[in-house]
């Protein structure tokens, strides 16, 4: 028996994908030109769905302090966190997180998928019981499968659903409940108040993970805890440096007086290599940023109101209101694909996303927003979005221009025009 | 749910099929060999929207660890049985 035979259902799924123009997990950025824009297939593109919410990418402090601490300390630490690989500035990006979130304790690691394996993990123990969202990031449940805990899922954004799973369990175990401030795919926020209003009620701890909310949401860009104002009352904040912050790395702060004895208990933080000095020092120089820069968070919030109200107007189901993030519905996955390939064709890069990563098995165009992005270049991403749509029969080939009764004489006209229409 | 810890196996297992019912799209014979991925053809959200049902039926929490090891109906009444003696 070949190990591997064990994929070929999905070995054959994805042979009968209709990859006319491409494999879209097999994307490569030829050359990257800015935080926006990057050449694919030899042809320049605007990237509309990389994270990269605040453009630290190309921030000229942060690349001068990457460059400054590669050139002086050289490309990495060759060791874990507690052997040789704690330098003054791992120290020092530590102090930098305490001092942004206004925290006792920071922990720093090499990624935000580590963080969440290593506080899940390590935060709980067999006789304890974790409760998660049910639309949770996969690296909050790869932490739970390496917790000897009892996982419960509640169901997603469901204060209610989550009151009854904690009343069941009763008080007498040790209980973590695990959110997240943005969901990723569809880019809807967690109602903070009254799932940690309900976890409190039951007396059980409350981990966030801002993702996809740091800098983006709250006066100071602290996330949606901040926004929600519940900050006193959330016991962990776990976050990462590979989206607002524009680099690699993942961490939480917390105020739990003995938090430092995860340093010495969580497997993530142990075993593995410390972040090299060059991204250590411009996830400093950015995380200092981030929160003064509100102009930034205004300029993305504005950008992110034009995609999302105009993608609207052009007929497309959206995952949610309003954010960073903004997903269409595709209804089917055939059509995902081309629609995805129809746009990188167009010189635009979107994510396309599919069950298992989206939830409620729907098929994604996911779009996420930068400060970076200029006005021009969202009008550019909502022209060719209604080309492709419209082509496609994704959205009417009618749909903004229907001012009159008019328009409904016509269609009766033409009773033959087709499913693309009809599904408009 | 007064009387739940008072529920015998055979019990536990007619509950699930009834709970079962609005899963089983084909109207297929429900039996404790009946598989919930092969005969039900249940997807994942299904499958929580079955384990709700029958958590919110008998008050019970049937963790996230315990699915893998309930393929078939039979083992899901027995395992209910087991949780609700404690
Ligand atoms: C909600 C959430 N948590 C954690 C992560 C992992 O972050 P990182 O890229 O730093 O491993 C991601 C990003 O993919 C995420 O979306």
């Amino acid at each position: 028996m070949d190990l591997l035979d064990k994929f070929n259902p999905i070995i054959e799924a994805k042979a009968k994908l209709p990859f006319e123009d491409g494999d879209p997990f097999m994307v490569c950025m030829e050359e990257v030109i800015s935080q926006t824009e990057a050449v694919i297939n030899g042809r320049r593109t605007i990237l509309a769905g990389t994270n990269n919410y605040m453009g630290m990418t190309f921030d000229k402090d942060c690349i001068a302090a990457a460059h400054q601490a590669l050139d002086s300390l050289g490309t990495g630490t060759t060791g874990s966190r507690v052997l040789n690989g704690t330098y003054a500035g791992h120290r020092e990006l530590e102090k930098t997180l305490a001092e942004f979130y206004g925290t006792r304790h920071a922990i720093v690691f090499s990624t935000g998928y580590q963080a969440n394996l290593a506080m899940i993990s390590a935060l709980c123990g067999s006789k304890d019981y974790l409760l998660i969202d049910a639309d949770s990031h996969a690296s909050i449940y790869d932490g739970c499968k390496m917790s000897d805990a009892t996982v419960v899922r509640f169901r997603h954004n469901d204060p209610a659903d989550l009151d009854k799973r904690l009343r069941r369990i009763g008080p007498d175990v040790g209980r973590l409940v695990v959110v997240e401030g943005l969901y990723s795919m569809l880019g809807d926020k967690a109602p903070l108040q009254d799932l940690v209003k309900v976890a409190k009620a039951h007396g059980a701890a409350v981990l966030v993970d801002e993702a996809h909310s740091l800098g983006v949401y709250g006066k100071t860009g602290r996330g949606v805890t901040q926004e929600a104002g519940v900050e006193d009352q959330v016991d962990f904040i776990v976050g990462t440096f590979s989206k607002s912050v524009g680099t690699i790395g993942g961490f939480c702060v917390s105020n739990h007086p003995k938090f430092e004895v995860l340093r010495l208990v969580a497997r993530p933080y142990l075993f593995t290599a410390s972040l090299p000095p060059s991204v250590v020092a411009s996830a400093t120089a950015a995380i200092r940023k981030i929160g003064a820069r509100k102009d930034l968070r205004e300029k993305l919030w504005a950008g992110a109101t034009r995609l999302h109200d105009g993608l609207e107007k052009l007929g497309f189901e959206l995952g949610a209101p309003v954010s960073p993030i903004t997903a269409v519905k595709i209804p089917d996955q055939a059509t995902a694909l081309r629609f995805w390939s129809g746009l990188l064709n167009e010189g635009i890069y979107v994510n396309l996303a599919f069950p298992p990563a989206t939830p409620q098995g729907i098929f994604l165009l996911r779009c996420s927003l930068s400060s970076a992005h200029t006005a021009e270049q969202i009008d550019l991403m909502l022209e060719r979005f209604e080309k492709v749509g419209k082509n496609l029969g994704v959205i009417g080939a009618a749909s903004e221009k229907r001012p009159s009764g008019e328009a409904e004489q016509t269609e009766q006209d033409r009773p033959a025009r087709g499913v693309a229409a009809a599904t408009g | 749910m007064a009387t739940s810890t008072e529920l015998s196996e055979e019990q536990v297992f007619e509950d699930v099929v009834t709970l079962l019912k609005p899963f089983n799209k084909k109207g297929i014979e429900i039996t404790r060999d009946t598989d919930f991925s092969t005969d039900l053809d249940l997807d994942s959200l299904a499958v929580m929207d079955l384990v709700a049902a029958i958590e919110d039926h008998f008050d019970i929490t049937i963790p996230l660890n315990l699915l893998p090891d309930l393929e078939r109906v039979g083992q899901v009444s027995e395992k209910v049985h087991d949780i609700i003696k404690g």
